[in-house]
């Protein structure tokens, strides 16, 4: 699997139907059940459908398949493999360098691949299939798949020149074409909901870090995505702001949003992640339940690390 | 009283405690403490610049000197240079000023976001394009480039439209298409178009990794990204080297004066030619130079303050609330009256010397009236 290049896209996505555009058509079920198989990933069909996710699709099986990804000579991610379940919350754990933003990144395919693939729901990230060949999308595509993806940056990346409405508005507006009028009664809906109703007309910078952090969660939620990424979402914050938005994201894992989360908090690891990924140099060292990996890791290199963080 | 602020080793006798008021309770320090009164009561020195004084003198009399001259030197003539400020050709002249730096600006900040946005692209054909683009038109002296444009018609007698390397629809005499104003507009335009591309792309670049990263994930369409995301955030750099430029380009427009066309240079030039009087029609051109500039100035502070939004917490004042603030502020003390509430508090506060400074309670020392005040 070291040696894998383009080839294994091809072989190991023969079965995923590769409706890239389209991909609020396919069943559910269907695709999940075919593109789980040649993966390997544990049985799909026993995956109870998610009950409630008024927020995101009922979707959002992310599969990533032997990716490995260098910047010149450095090999940030070594045969990374890794299946999310819909509704299920993935904690990402590890040292610094370890590959863990850098796995998200590729995700969203705000970085591309050297080989290997990463599929949501059986649609590749990135590239469309027709009959033997992959073909890479188009940045127009690419954006498009982007918006079935939420990203939350450690940094929040709000807009600092709109207001905090506006920041939420954007992308639905711009990037799905959806109605200014009916987007915006969605998106003081989303600020209510990370507590910010009263914020809607001010900009990112007269906010905490805090807020300004669950406005990111906000927007990210804005375009409905399957699946959402965050990237340090606390680590940027004072340690009395951690709270307020690890509680925004407790709230949206039980609402059964597919959640896969880069942290340093091994509490709220234990607490809400189902599966937790610890990684070091680029590899994936052990994966697991939560409960197993944090307190009976079987790993000296997990050990050692939950020894330093604990 | 005063003791109650001088420090024990100056005062204290050596062997007991330093002679302090100590019923407000048990001073840990060996600092005295002093009641709020006590504080209030005491008269605040500032501190003494002597050099300032002589150096506000010094500037004082080389200003009075300056004025002097002005007004006693007859050779000025500032009659004459009222008589011409407001005559019909200054005025043509001057409308041709303003019509040239209009053209120029629009077409050099047009092209140069192009260009920027060009040198910024992922062809690397297009990056070289623009590239060279600017290397040539910022090596080129202005002068030179205007009498080129304007001798054009000497390289290419007629201008056709048509299908390139094919058929042409139309054709053109150069010397109708590409007159004077159009040399000059082409000269000072395309010139000013390197310079600009330049300034846009620094702003582009000023605009954090984040934000391009941020809008990619949302999905924003590219163009979008541009025109919504990064462009009004590269404008607060964007602004102020953009105003630098176009007040140059004001006075670059002087140069078009080598074309002979009736811009204001050429025009005050062609009237002292006729009456000698140089220095009265140059003050004329200067004046309004000065005008033009002025304005611009000002259009620049509120563009910038637009562009400000979102960048910092409270939006500077404009000119006319500083006015404003100043005679509430004028008021309040001429009447005694407390300070008109609309009054931000940084701005009631006087600064300097007087009793009450430290306590620091905002009021202007005049209209105080304590009866701790000795």
């Amino acid at each position: 699997m070291s040696t894998t290049t383009k080839t294994v896209l091809k072989t190991s996505t023969r079965q995923s139907t590769s409706a890239v555009t389209s991909t609020a058509a396919a069943s559910p079920a269907a695709s999940g059940a075919q593109t789980a198989e040649p993966v390997g990933a544990p049985s799909t069909h026993a995956v109870p459908a998610v009950t409630t996710a008024p927020l995101t699709g009922t979707r959002g099986l992310l599969e990533v398949h032997g990716v490995h990804k260098s910047y010149g000579t450095l090999e940030v991610l070594h045969d990374v493999d890794l299946t999310v379940q819909p509704g299920e919350v993935t904690v990402i754990l590890g040292p610094s360098g370890s590959g863990k933003s850098t796995l998200l990144r590729v995700v969203n395919h705000l970085e591309k691949v050297d080989s290997g693939f990463v599929a949501l729901d059986g649609d590749l990230i990135g590239y469309s299939r027709s009959g033997d060949t992959l073909r890479e999308l188009k940045e127009k595509a690419i954006l498009a798949q982007r918006t079935q993806i939420g990203f939350v940056f450690q940094s929040f990346n709000l807009f600092p020149h709109l207001t905090v409405l506006e920041n939420v508005v954007e992308a639905p507006v711009s990037a799905q074409g959806r109605r200014r009028s009916e987007v915006e009664v969605e998106a003081r809906e989303l600020l209510a909901r990370v507590g910010l109703a009263d914020k809607a007309d001010v900009r990112p910078r007269q906010l905490s870090g805090g807020q300004q952090q669950r406005v990111a969660i906000a927007r990210a939620l804005a375009t409905k995505p399957r699946l959402l990424l965050f990237d340090e979402p606390t680590s940027a914050l004072d340690p009395e702001l951690v709270g307020e938005v690890l509680d925004v994201i407790k709230a949206l894992a039980h609402d059964g949003t597919t959640l896969v989360v880069v942290t340093h908090e091994i509490g709220f690891a234990r607490e809400v992640a189902d599966t937790v990924v610890f990684m070091d140099s680029g590899r994936i060292v052990e994966q697991g339940p939560a409960a197993q990996v944090i307190d009976d890791p079987q790993h000296a290199r997990t050990k050692a690390f939950l020894d330093k963080v604990l | 009283m005063s003791s109650a602020l001088s420090t024990p080793p100056s005062t204290g006798s050596p062997a007991s405690p330093p002679p302090v008021d100590r019923s407000t309770g048990p001073a840990p320090s060996a600092l005295p403490r002093a009641t709020r009164a006590e504080l209030e009561s005491l008269r605040v020195v500032g501190a003494r610049h002597p050099w300032r004084y002589v150096a506000t003198a010094a500037v004082a009399v080389l200003l009075a000197m300056v004025v002097s001259s002005l007004v006693t030197n007859q050779r000025w003539e500032w009659s004459i240079v009222f008589q011409y400020l407001t005559w019909p050709s200054i005025l043509s002249g001057l409308w041709g000023t303003l019509r040239l730096t209009f053209v120029a600006a629009v077409i050099g900040f047009g092209l140069g976001t192009v260009l920027a946005l060009m040198r910024l692209s992922r062809s690397p054909l297009l990056r070289a394009v623009s590239w060279a683009y600017t290397w040539v038109f910022r090596s080129v002296p202005l002068i030179l480039q205007l009498l080129l444009w304007y001798n054009l018609a000497y390289l290419y007698p007629t201008l056709s439209l048509g299908i390139p390397f094919g058929p042409s629809f139309a054709e053109f005499g150069t010397l109708d298409v590409i007159n004077k104003f159009g040399a000059a507009i082409l000269g000072l335009g395309l010139s000013q178009a390197a310079y600009s591309a330049e300034i846009v792309r620094a702003g582009i670049l000023s605009v954090d990794q984040g934000q391009h990263e941020a809008a990619a994930a949302l999905g924003i369409p590219r163009a979008r990204q541009s025109t919504r995301i990064v462009l009004p955030q590269a404008m607060r750099t964007i602004v102020p080297t953009s105003v630098n430029e176009i007040i140059g380009l004001v006075k670059g427009t002087s140069v078009v004066y080598v074309l002979a066309y009736g811009e204001l240079f050429y025009t005050v030039g062609v009237i002292y030619g006729r009456n000698q009087r140089v220095v009265p029609l140059l003050m004329v051109a200067a004046i309004w130079y000065v005008i033009i500039t002025t304005v611009i100035t000002v259009i620049q502070f509120y563009v910038e303050r637009h562009y400000a939004k979102g960048a910092v917490r409270t939006l500077p004042p404009t000119p006319i609330q500083v006015a404003r603030w100043t005679l509430l502020r004028t008021w309040s003390r001429l009447t005694g009256r407390p300070p008109h509430p609309s009054l931000p508090p940084a701005f009631a506060v006087r600064t300097g010397n007087g009793r009450g400074h430290l306590t620091r309670t905002g009021r202007p020392s005049t209209t105080r009236t304590e009866g701790g005040a000795v």
